[in-house]
């Protein structure tokens, strides 16, 4: 680790200390008011032998301290704020102010969730609205906010599954999984105690019907699917697909990862799924947050019900809300209290500022703007499957790497190009992957730009690999050597 | 739509591009017959104006003006205003997962000082970067337990926050992990003797919550000695974070879990909070969620990369450590800046005055009204009282106060019958704590 | 390249017999392919492990990698220095990358596996 003077350059080049290399004892940065009761020392109200000292480690800092430090760390990182992330999967699409705004409002930000039901009205009326607005999207009956995110949603769609066969006399073995899904779909169905059973993509990147035929018996549970899949093609056998499962009695889960592409236009419940999550984080734009919080309420059809986690929401005879713990078939609790709720605020705000066209256009622009990209792009890159793709499209590095530029490279080198690179090397089921999805919030001139950039860096991988392969050039800090890092794993800061 | 920055001439120009005439011909692959002809029945868009007053409506219906004494894993603590400041930069919140470490430096070493701190707290090796909270994050240590041991049993505190339990629950059956409930003391602090009786090689765990949900605060080395000659592993859920300024960590806890949500975030009806999970480093690699370690770049400079990725759904798919990807990485930002705006004194200045300030109220109840405190336990800033009386018949005049005074438990102990838990923090003003004792005689 | 005195799996693990012992490792174009080895899972003495099964893992950045048994057999010994060194898979696949030794259950499996030149071969057909 490199100790320097911190400032021999300007802040984006600064080596920022760690909170924990800076400040001086006697420093505060919070003043509390005074203590209003009798001021007996702990140590007579409880036994030294439970207490400890200060803690060891945690610098002293001043309010400006504090503010600097964490200032300076944002300016180092990409955000929606300042461009284009052509992620695909993820739907990083534009964060509206007014979705903060309302979170805050102090009536939800300062609600204890085990109020009495009659002074939480507000907040159970958000989560009703949501709750109907959302089974409306999707096509289905009735909703839980409870799972925390998209791969708790999963696990929570799983489980009721589960729950479902168990009440039909056992709860059969495997689920299916397409080579191409999402890498949390296998991880929560062995977390839910069922066995993973991989099923093959056709040439054309769909769901392979005729194989799905063969192995489809009384030994499997569910099958997980994404629609539009991974690739961005749109399953068009999905209703057969429901079909082939129902008449064995299994069940069929999507994964609503890529709901963007389809609001208003057509609905997972019309073409027979049985449940599925959704993602507040990526279709309903509630923040990213550098990784979280998220949300991934699960959308179900009526015989599923009523197995939803407990409580659920409930009216009341002559009006108002109230939570309903009277569940006997619920599989019981996914996460304390009540989900994301400060999620749910800015999702039902996003739904309400778009109303059924809004969300229709949005749907509607994301697809157009997914296939201009296409377009553009087509001659340059390899596509690896032909399909009409819808929100997202996915090349492959073929074309590049026949210079010994990789996939992995061209994302790097468009940081150059003041973009965030795309989704890499995922799905699985095509080597070299590059995934692409802007979202429906990007203008013509940012599509453009970033076409001009990817081209620009084609041309670079025949002409001048180098400089692609060694890229990033302009960023604070180029390729981390993330071998060194795992061997010997350094998590926290230690006094020397 | 105002989101929607392409006017008609670009989209016109885009059609043109891809060489069709309207956006309806990109749907083509989806059969007519799964297509919604008709509009969806949602409410028609709101423009600002109207969203503002709508939500400000709906919050409005939720009482701000009740005094309350609400604990019980969530908590009301100051949230320095410095720190909504900060994360609302969009630098922060609208950042996306630190994949890409070059230019992710920013939220990669607010983790790493996240971690960090938890490390300091709660005295243990290392932590990952969060996970959704402390009920989950119970579950994963659980698992991390199972995982570790090889064994299917479990031993949980009755006193474990019944909802943490209840989680527990859902994640344990399905894996065929047995949960056993142990009894808590009249004291209201669990007893050594009693998990010595139930431990054996067929336990995974012991699992403990301290301070408990009563506000019990437990000792937890001679428990974690029992699981240890056993080779169990000890497990302690903290869902009081402020207690780690203050108190001494869990001792030999092999993981310390629990929720941070008292460390700069706000209570928000239950969510977005904030796990945390710290282990000691030879477990590491059984951990679950993300890690953000230090290295170096190309030149040797300092950089923070999401390191042991191996262990996460993305990379070993159904062998992982957990299927979790997505977690609450602005809240542990959030609690990084709250902690670096407190720092050791301040974090210690706050719990103190939530001892002294629950002390005085348990006084005050004792000496002027006639409810009994149950559980004679050492305790951080909760407490039961047993009330003399129906708590059906004083709820009336509480609320006619704008009082809430606690939360009723016998919805989750039965057994306690008429018990109000009760929480004080350093928010709660005398004036506020000898009305609650006049609602109470 | 891949040294004579060895036979390799089509799993890309090598094997050299003395006897009715076996060292194993695995083989240049298996750690190629992963990349720089940052972490390797191995088995303890004492286990025993039939063709084809896994005794381990290897880890790269971004990838892990199932350890099969080119033959059945018993862990008599385990190569403990490469776990704090596991670079050494990469530098010397043949050499200090060895890492497990084992006693051979049957010796007749031999058939299933490839001679260098034969390792090669295969190695062209797949690509």
């Amino acid at each position: 680790m490199t100790k320097e003077n911190p400032r021999t350059s300007s802040h984006f080049q600064i080596n920022e200390p760690l909170v924990f290399e800076q400040g001086a004892p006697g420093r505060h940065a919070f003043d509390l008011p005074e203590l209003d009761v009798p001021a007996i020392p702990v140590t007579e109200i409880l036994s030294p032998v439970l207490l400890r000292g200060d803690v060891a480690g945690m610098p002293e800092l001043g309010e400006v301290d504090v503010v600097r430090h964490f200032t300076r760390l944002s300016t180092w990182n990409y955000h929606i704020d300042l461009g284009l992330y052509p992620l695909g999967s993820c739907t990083m699409k534009y964060n509206p102010k007014i979705n903060e705004l309302v979170a805050r409002l102090e009536g939800f930000s300062t609600a204890h969730p085990y109020m009495p039901a009659e002074l939480s009205q507000g907040a159970l009326e958000v989560q009703k609205m949501l709750e109907t607005a959302l089974a409306e999207i999707s096509g289905m009956d009735a909703v839980t906010l409870q799972p925390a995110a998209g791969a708790h949603g999963e696990l929570t769609g799983i489980l009721m599954i589960r729950a479902y066969h168990e009440s039909k006399g056992r709860p059969r073995r495997t689920v299916l999984v397409p080579d191409s899904a999402h890498g949390t779909n296998p991880a929560s169905v062995t977390i839910s105690g069922y066995e993973v059973q991989n099923i093959p993509s056709t040439t054309h990147g769909t769901v392979d019907i005729a194989r799905l035929r063969e192995i489809v018996n009384d030994d499997v549970a569910a099958i997980m699917v994404t629609n539009p899949n991974t690739l961005g093609i749109f399953e068009s056998d999905i209703a057969e697909v429901c079909e082939i499962m129902h008449a064995k009695g299994a069940l069929v889960y999507m994964d609503g990862a890529n709901l963007n592409a389809m609001m208003g236009i057509t609905r997972p419940g019309d073409f027979g799924i049985d449940v599925l999550h959704i993602n507040l984080h990526k279709t309903f734009t509630t923040p990213h947050g550098g990784g979280g919080p998220g949300s991934g309420p699960v959308a179900v059809k009526k015989i599923l019900e009523p197995f939803l986690p407990t409580p659920v929401i409930a009216l009341k005879n002559g009006g108002g809300y109230l939570f309903d713990f009277d569940r006997p078939q619920s599989i019981g609790k996914m996460k304390a209290f009540n989900g994301q709720f400060g999620m749910h605020v800015r999702a039902l705000c996003y739904i309400l500022a778009n109303g059924p066209d809004g969300l229709k256009e949005v749907s509607e622009t994301a697809v157009l703007n997914a296939n201009y990209i296409r377009t553009k792009l087509t001659d340059a890159y390899e596509l690896p499957y032909d399909s009409p793709t819808l929100h997202e499209v996915v090349f492959s590095d073929k074309l590049q790497a026949q210079f010994g530029v990789h996939v992995g490279d061209i994302g790097k080198r468009l940081m150059d190009y003041g973009f965030h690179p795309p989704t890499v090397s995922f799905p699985l089921i095509v080597s070299g992957a590059i995934m692409i999805e802007p979202t429906e919030t990007e203008s013509r001139q940012e599509l453009d730009a970033f076409v001009l950039a990817m081209l620009s860096i084609a041309k670079e991988a025949e002409a001048n690999p180098e400089l692609v392969k060694s890229a990033p050039h302009t960023t604070r800090i180029n390729r981390v050597n993330e071998a060194a890092a795992a061997r010997k794993p350094v998590l926290r800061w230690t006094r020397e | 739509m105002r989101y929607l920055p392409s006017s008609e001439a670009d989209r016109k120009g885009m059609l043109e591009a891809i060489g069709i005439e309207s956006v309806e011909q990109l749907f083509a692959g989806i059969p007519e017959s799964l297509r919604l002809r008709r509009p969806l029945d949602i409410p028609h868009g709101l423009t600002e104006p109207e969203l503002i007053r709508f939500f400000r409506g709906a919050a409005g219906r939720n009482a701000t003006d009740f005094t309350s004494f609400l604990g019980a894993g969530v908590y009301r603590h100051h949230i320095p205003v410095v720190i909504d400041a900060l994360i609302s930069r969009s630098e922060f919140y609208t950042a996306y997962t630190p994949y890409q470490a070059e230019i992710a430096q920013g939220t990669l070493q607010a983790i790493f000082e996240f971690q960090t701190y938890i490390t300091q707290l709660t005295g243990l090796d290392v932590a990952n970067a969060s996970l959704y909270d402390g009920s989950t994050g119970l579950g994963e240590a659980i698992l991390m337990a199972h995982r570790i041991t090889k064994r299917n049993k479990v031993l949980i505190a009755r006193s474990v926050h019944p909802e943490y339990r209840a989680v527990v629950a859902t994640y344990a059956r399905t894996l065929g992990i047995e949960i056993q409930l142990i009894a808590f003391t009249e004291s209201g602090r669990m007893d050594a003797a009693a998990i010595g009786k139930a431990m054996d090689e067929t336990i995974a765990a012991v699992v403990v919550q301290s301070p408990n949900f009563f506000g019990t605060i437990e000792e937890n080395a001679e428990i974690a000695s029992i699981a240890h000659k056993h080779g169990a592993l000890s497990i302690v859920n903290v869902c009081e974070a402020m207690s780690l300024g203050i108190l001494k960590p869990p001792q030999d806890a092999d993981i310390v879990v629990g929720e941070g949500q008292s460390l700069g975030i706000p209570m928000n009806f239950g969510g977005p909070h904030l796990g945390f999970l710290a282990t000691r480093e030879t477990f590491v690699r059984q951990m679950p969620g993300r890690l953000v370690g230090m290295g170096e770049d190309q030149q040797g400079r300092r950089a923070f990369v999401l390191t042991l990725s191996t262990r996460e759904q993305h990379i070993r798919r159904e062998k992982a450590t957990s299927n979790i990807c997505t977690n609450q990485s602005l809240c542990a930002l959030m609690c990084a800046i709250y902690l670096a705006t407190m720092g050791p004194k301040g974090l210690r200045q706050i719990a103190e005055q939530n001892i002294q300030k629950t002390h005085y109220a348990v006084q005050q109840i004792r000496a002027r009204t006639k409810h009994s405190i149950l559980f004679s336990g050492p305790r951080f800033n909760e407490f039961v009282i047993l009330l003399k009386e129906d708590y059906a018949s004083r709820a009336p005049r509480f609320m006619r106060s704008h009082i809430i005074p606690g939360l009723h438990i016998a919805r989750f102990y039965p057994e306690l019958g008429n018990s109000l838990l009760v929480c004080v923090t350093e928010t709660t003003s005398r004036d506020q704590i000898d009305a609650l004792i006049k609602g109470l005689e | 390249m891949n040294p004579e005195g060895l036979l390799y799996s089509k799993d890309h693990e090598w094997i050299g017999i003395t006897g009715d012992t076996g060292t194993v490792g695995i083989t240049l174009h298996a750690q190629e392919a992963l990349g720089d080895v940052v972490y390797i899972e191995l088995p303890g003495v004492g286990d025993k492990f039939e063709a084809r099964k896994s005794f381990g893992s290897v880890e790269s950045v971004k990838a892990v990698s199932e350890l099969l048994m080119p033959m059945t057999g018993e862990v008599i010994e385990v190569n403990l220095t490469i776990k704090d060194k596991p670079e050494s898979l990469n530098s010397d696949p043949y050499g200090k990358g060895w890492l497990i030794r084992i006693r051979i259950a049957n010796p007749a499996e031999t058939a299933a596996l490839l001679s260098a030149q034969a390792y090669e071969n295969y190695i062209a057909s797949e690509a």
